[in-house]
């Protein structure tokens, strides 16, 4: 039973692998990062590069931040994502100094990266403030702040930290809010709007701005350098795809101006249109082939997601089975090295899911790969630490009978020690596989895939239906799997030991 | 043959056993009559190698036990603790066949050994198909018994064998037992607190306390001839508790 387990886990485990492993010919693997803007536009990549036909496209959207998407790129986990100049000049190369398109391209080729000329829009950072508030205290610049230091602000982490965000702003217009916290944009959105909080920082072209009657202050010392998008890709996709690079550079170079890349966004974020038809609206060939109204395409990914989560969990949580119980049944034996051995799974399972996640891409890049490590090792502690539990509180005259019966080491753990230990072992799977269900939800923010995917997303376009789609469906996986265990503990405890 | 050499073993400051000898000749039953804590347990534990002396030796067949010798002679050795000690999660003839499993035995072997086993025993096959829980007190020392004389060894060690059993139940298997023993001509130690069962079954007996021993003999021997007062004092407050009870 153990051993037909272990390889339908490892035939399960190939072949999902086998289809996102390296890099096979004819595929753009298209980035972006999680929020609107960056959806959009990768998916009217991603579209374009099916229209030219000379490769597939594959989607590897909702990267959490401009580290993981730079990782991904030189890690050749994407070939092309889209990008703003200033990030690319302060952020990625550090050289503020890089202001124009020319000078980023001929810096990014020694490392094998291009970029396209400007798409026509620059998403500048912005601070916003309620249109009625900005009225009522007089409120037209940055620098009007300082007659306020008692208004509330909430700065996403990227802006708190980032020289060319709140630090900078601050020691530029000599600011001194009292009140600074951290918070995602989402959130934000609608913290700003029930007036919690007062300020907050925007990408300008956001298509919530007008919704929610937001007013933008001048930044009248030019604080925030240009952000002009652009599309940064690897240097070899060109030499690959010529045909495909040139047609996205002419689909894009110039032809989107802020206007209409916040009506893009406005589409997404406040319309609640999905991303895929947004972006078909932008390239002009109307709804793209999946169509048919929202509720049949959410319902069409969730089945791949659900897919998707359902591997994330069943490899991870199998990994875990498979080093965990070993890990609980050495620690058994070898008390002092086990007590070690515990700590320091302990201690894994103290760092914070997200962080754990994060840590794997230096070491692992992005994507399927790295969040299945993440998870296994997070399913660890409750199967190991269950294992070690069972092992120890099995009667030592049991243990000594098996000796004198000279069952050797092997046919003692299998026959005797490990089926009296199978009640602890099992709720130690339990536990894991339930957190594990929740946890992977959190996959997505690396590119792992699952229903993390809608959450992440949902986030980013404000969209409660498509958070819920992905959470709802995650919560029931989760009930079906604990009733699934109820069901194999019948197989797997022996009927002598149940009650 | 068993042989016990001035055997001292302690328990931190606890002294166990002290300066222990004792000698069983193969084929004969010998009886650790004490009451708890007396150290009768111990020395069933120090002859199969589950503990050490601290000093002098424990011989086997003339083979001294250590870390060396021990896995060789356990070989030789069956053991049955009080209530059977059985595995929970094994049905009865799966207690008592897993030591032939694990030496290869084939199936019509085992079956063959199993069948004359339960002949002995007085268990059908129904009984043997179900988990120990499901047994009686009684059953389940007799699977204990038949899981220890599955591959035939030569010495039986018995701890406490009838201990969790009640009066009348303890009577009849200790007859049981007392003709098994004659008929298998094995070396026998059995460890118990019980008096009865110590003359009904032990051909020789060694009454213990604190660790010492403090008469070896026929259990006429003790009664006849008490090395000293503790030996009376012990024979006479079991027999008194015993005729205090209830006719049985």
């Amino acid at each position: 039973m153990r051993a037909r387990g272990a390889s339908a886990l490892a035939l399960l485990a190939a072949l999902w692998a086998a289809p996102a492993a390296a890099a096979p010919d004819g595929v753009i693997r298209v980035g972006s990062k999680s929020f609107t803007e960056s959806y959009v536009l990768a998916e009217a990549i991603a579209q374009v590069v099916e229209q030219v036909g000379e490769a597939r496209a594959e989607r590897r959207v909702g990267l959490g931040g401009t580290g993981l998407t730079q990782r991904a790129l030189e890690s050749r986990a994407i070939d092309i994502y889209p990008e703003y100049t200033g990030t690319l000049a302060r952020v990625i190369l550090k050289d503020p100094a890089l202001d124009t398109v020319e000078k980023l391209r001929a810096r990014l080729e020694p490392a094998g990266l291009t970029v396209s000329g400007s798409l026509g829009f620059a998403n500048t950072y912005a601070l916003a403030v309620r249109s009625e508030q900005a009225e009522r205290l007089g409120l037209r610049t940055i620098g009007d702040l300082a007659r306020h230091p008692e208004l509330r602000a909430a700065f996403s982490s990227g802006f708190l930290e980032r020289d060319d965000g709140w630090p900078g702003l601050r020691a530029r217009y000599g600011l001194g809010l009292n009140r600074v916290e951290v918070m995602e944009h989402a959130v934000t959105y609608r913290a700003i709007a029930s007036g919690q909080v007062d300020v907050m920082d925007v990408f300008s072209t956001d298509g919530q701005l007008e919704r929610l009657r937001l007013r933008l202050l001048q930044d009248d010392r030019h604080f925030f350098p240009d952000y002009s998008a652009v599309l940064l890709a690897r240097r070899d996709l060109i030499a690959r795809f010529p045909r495909t690079w040139n047609r996205l550079r002419e689909v894009f170079e110039g032809r989107l101006d802020g206007a209409r890349m916040a009506r893009l966004n406005a589409m997404a974020d406040l319309d609640g249109r999905p991303v895929p038809e947004v972006a078909a609206a932008f390239l002009g060939g109307g709804a793209p082939t999946a169509g048919g109204g929202r509720w049949p395409a959410l319902l069409r990914e969730l089945a791949g997601l659900t897919g998707d989560h359902l591997l994330l969990v069943l490899i991870s949580v199998g990994a875990a089975v498979m080093l965990g119980v070993p890990m609980g049944v050495a620690a058994a034996r070898y008390r002092r090295a086990g007590q070690v051995e515990l700590s320091v799974i302990a201690m894994l399972q103290t760092v914070p899911a997200l962080a754990l996640l994060m840590f794997m891409i230096p070491l692992f890049g992005i994507g399927k790969g790295p969040a299945l490590i993440a998870l296994s090792l997070y399913a660890l502690l409750p199967i190991a630490r269950n294992t070690y539990a069972g092992m120890m509180a099995i009667e030592p005259t049991l243990l000594e009978i098996a000796w004198v019966l000279r069952l050797g080491r092997l046919r003692r753990l299998l026959r005797v020690e490990l089926p009296l230990s199978a009640i602890a072992i099992m709720a130690g799977i339990k536990t894991a596989v339930v957190t594990t269900v929740g946890t992977a939800t959190l996959a997505a923010f690396i590119g792992g895939g699952g229903y993390g995917t809608l959450i992440v997303r949902g986030l980013a376009l404000d969209d409660t239906v498509t958070i819920l789609a992905g959470a709802a469906p995650a919560a029931l996986m989760a009930l079906a799997f604990h009733a699934l265990f109820e069901l194999l503990d019948r197989a797997v405890i022996p009927r002598g030991l149940r009650a | 043959m068993i042989a016990l050499r001035e055997v001292t073993k302690r328990f931190g400051a606890t002294v166990a056993l002290d300066s222990v000898s004792l000698d069983v000749p193969p084929g004969s039953t010998h009886v650790l009559l004490g009451s708890s804590g007396s150290g009768k347990s111990t020395v069933l534990r120090l002859i199969l190698g589950l503990a050490a002396p601290d000093a002098g030796t424990v011989a086997v067949d003339g083979v001294v036990v250590d870390a060396h010798s021990r896995d060789r002679l356990v070989a030789r050795m069956g053991y049955v603790v009080q209530d059977g000690g059985l595995y929970p999660h094994l049905t009865a003839v799966d207690n008592v066949t897993l030591a032939a499993d694990a030496q290869g035995w084939s199936r019509e072997r085992i079956a063959a050994r199993v069948a004359e086993l339960a002949g002995m025993a007085e268990l059908d096959a129904a009984t043997l198909g179900r988990y120990p829980r499901q047994l009686s007190g009684g059953q389940r020392q007799r699977v204990g018994l038949m899981r220890a004389l599955m591959l035939d060894p030569p010495v039986l060690l018995l701890d406490e064998p009838l201990g969790a059993l009640d009066p009348i139940v303890r009577a009849e298997l200790q007859d049981q037992l007392g003709q098994l023993f004659a008929a298998l001509a094995k070396t026998v130690v059995l460890v118990t607190h019980d008096i009865r069962e110590a003359a009904r079954l032990g051909r020789t007996i060694t009454l213990m306390t604190a660790g010492r021993v403090v008469q070896q003999g026929t259990f006429a021997d003790l009664v006849d001839r008490p090395a000293d007062p503790f030996v009376r004092q012990f024979l006479t407050a079991q027999t008194l508790a015993a005729s205090a009870a209830p006719a049985r």
